[in-house]
């Protein structure tokens, strides 16, 4: 496989602006050095409790929000420095799904205007072409071409989901970012969505960044996944590895804490104190020692560089 | 009746909401009990009525357009609906309490912690200021909330989500309550802070021997916590059971699709991955709900008779029941 994304040191920090001169009293480091690299095909999971930068990554990513530095390349071009429309056409490759199938749909469309939105926008699929293509998209989602004639209100969340991802696929997009794309969905409705996303990346030979915080829907769907801390990638591993040989202390406190439904499994967990620090005055040293049960000298000091422990196994953490 | 083996005892109760698109049946003819110490978890999707059971039981149903139409609710040798508003004051926040999802709608922003803690105290219990004060404090110390003789002068705002759910949890048991009913305590939290709550929930009613209804739809959390299930499916409950058998044995073809449809920790590291199992269709609409069994369009079981006529609730013996023509 080649590689079609590669996001290396990834930064974007939010300036805190205060008074009437709007004076720059500090940042928010929502993402801070992050990197990676994405495979035609392979579907990578960002992981990480509220307010670790996953989605803000995913959306500096597509440029959505402006990164403060770093160098994202898509198909080895620099997508950091593109212009207004090279950064449109770049767009035809790159779509979006979001988490929230009711407020990420406009409510006086027509699902068909919709979906053929994009087409207009990018100036492709004109006249009876895009007709077939609307209907194409509709039924490969799951719904009918006389769906399309209805508003997004008729719509349950499952469905309007559907819409969503009929949408992104409308410009025949090579990498699809799914930022929580079934988290507000009823449980027997999430896995109608998972099946479907999965079905149509082998189909179209899609690329996903899957922004989750549930870490059983990130293991299904995801062949790499990186954890989040605090605007870090704390580990990075294949599915396997990191579910079945956590390494970092986070990680591993992370999938104890998720309730499992068997009730005869014992339950082995490692509850972390407190509550995830402020981005705005991060911890010094590794963001995650105020909470580390392993903490040890150098911890509170210096930063923990990401290193590969052996088969692609990341960790940023002094344990090894 | 035998009421008084049962904590509480939830007969047949129809709760109705009238709007302008016609009668929603929230909650239709939902009959369970909770025995003492006990945690009774209700499981089901959005809409699926499990939190306005709750709501009927607090007698806090927003009226109109919801109206408690039917029904009786044993506590105590009362029955709640009959109750003036009044006597339900006294029961309410005193003998049962509730915590709910988002604890920063449900705090009053503009009273700090402590205020909202004592006031339990002089309402319920005619303690003195000073004294409930104290006692606030001592709550707060309980559920683990750090430095409390300080967080007690704080406002809701200043503690994060975790700290105020802990805040909930503090004010919900400061009466010593027999019935706790927690609607989704963890749903709008972090893993590794849910984690936290969900131990300090267990942890604190042993010390205070209070029997918890765990309102959820997250399946994890009640296998962990509760020892029965009632599973709701559009106003009715369709299975009952320990939950041991729920999550072995589940007999309804909902239960069985919902515990199939969900990937599990670990499963794909260890059996690679299988194809999730759907339910097919989506949750009916409450104003338009199928003449027969609810569940019939979208069960793959489903026969002749399940259109036409609703299923009965059939005991299986073993505390076992369940709602569905195949039994």
């Amino acid at each position: 496989m080649e590689e079609l994304l590669s996001v290396s040191d990834l930064r974007v920090h939010f300036p805190i602006k205060k008074g009437i001169l709007s004076r720059v009293v500090g940042y928010v480091y929502a993402v801070d050095g992050i990197s990676f690299t994405l495979k035609t095909g392979e579907t990578i999971g960002l992981v990480g409790e509220s307010g670790c930068g996953k989605t803000t990554t995913g959306m500096a990513i597509l440029r959505l929000i402006e990164p403060t530095c770093g160098k994202v390349t898509f198909e080895g071009r620099d997508v950091s420095r593109m212009t207004k429309s090279q950064l449109q056409s770049l767009r035809r490759q790159m779509q979006i799904i979001f988490q929230d199938p009711y407020s990420s749909l406009n409510p006086r469309m027509l699902v068909n205007e919709i979906i053929g939105d994009p087409m207009d926008i990018h100036g492709v699929y004109k006249g009876r072409k895009r007709e077939e293509r609307i209907a194409y998209l509709l039924g490969k989602v799951g719904l009918t071409p006389e769906q399309g004639r209805r508003y997004p209100h008729e719509f349950s969340g499952g469905q309007r989901q559907r819409i969503g991802i009929a949408r992104a696929l409308a410009l025949n997009p090579q990498l699809i970012i799914g930022d929580e794309p079934v988290s507000a969905l009823d449980v027997s409705i999430q896995a109608q969505i998972i099946n479907l996303l999965i079905d149509l990346q082998g189909e179209f030979g899609l690329s996903y960044i899957i922004i989750a915080h549930d870490l059983a829907v990130v293991e299904h769907l995801c062949d790499r996944i990186a954890v989040m801390y605090l605007g870090k990638i704390v580990e990075m591993a294949f599915y396997r590895d990191l579910y079945r040989d956590p390494k970092h202390p986070y990680t591993q406190a992370l999938l104890s804490a998720v309730p499992v439904p068997d009730p005869r499994k014992a339950r082995g967990r490692k509850i972390l104190t407190g509550d995830v620090p402020s981005p705005i005055n991060p911890p010094p040293g590794c963001h995650f020692h105020t909470r580390c049960p392993q903490r040890m000298e150098p911890c509170d000091k210096a930063e923990p560089v990401l290193k590969d422990i052996g088969g692609h196994h990341e960790v940023a953490c002094y344990l090894y | 009746m035998s009421n008084n083996t049962y904590l509480l005892q939830v007969q047949e109760l129809k709760t109705y909401f009238y709007t302008f698109e016609g009668v929603a049946k929230a909650v239709d003819d939902v009959s369970f009990y909770l025995n003492r110490k006990e945690t009774l978890g209700l499981v089901g999707e959005s809409g699926c009525g499990k939190s306005v059971t709750a709501l009927s039981i607090m007698r806090l149903v927003p009226e109109p357009p919801g109206r408690i139409v039917h029904g009786k609710i044993h506590f105590d040798r009362m029955n709640l609906l009959d109750l003036s508003m009044n006597d339900m004051r006294r029961i309410r926040g005193n003998r049962i309490s509730m915590i709910f999802q988002e604890p920063m709608t449900s705090l009053n922003p503009v009273f700090t912690i402590g205020d909202q803690i004592s006031e339990m105290f002089v309402l319920h219990q005619k303690l003195s200021k000073r004294e409930s004060w104290d006692r606030a404090i001592e709550m707060l110390r309980l559920v683990q909330i750090p430095a409390p003789e300080r967080r007690v002068h704080e406002y809701p705002h200043q503690l994060s989500g975790g700290m105020r759910q802990r805040a909930m949890i503090a004010m919900a048991l400061s009466c010593d309550p027999e019935i706790l009913i927690a609607d989704e305590p963890t749903t709008a939290l972090d893993v590794t802070i849910q984690a936290q709550v969900i131990d300090l929930m267990m942890k604190l009613k042993e010390d205070f021997d209070a029997a918890i209804i765990l309102i959820t739809h997250a399946l994890g959390v009640v296998a962990e916590i509760a020892q029965r299930i009632e599973v709701m499916y559009a106003g009715k409950i369709v299975e009952e059971a320990q939950t041991l058998a729920i999550f072995e044995d589940p007999k309804h073809p909902y239960t069985r699709g919902l515990l199939r449809s969900i990937p599990k920790l670990g499963q794909r590291a260890e059996h690679g991955r299988q194809r999730l199992q759907e339910i097919s269709g989506i949750v009916p609409s409450l104003y338009e709900l199928p003449l027969g069994c609810s569940f019939y369009p979208r069960c793959p079981n489903a026969k002749g008779i399940c259109e036409e006529k609703p299923p009965e609730m059939i005991d299986l013996g073993g505390a076992h029941r369940v709602r569905c023509w195949l039994y």
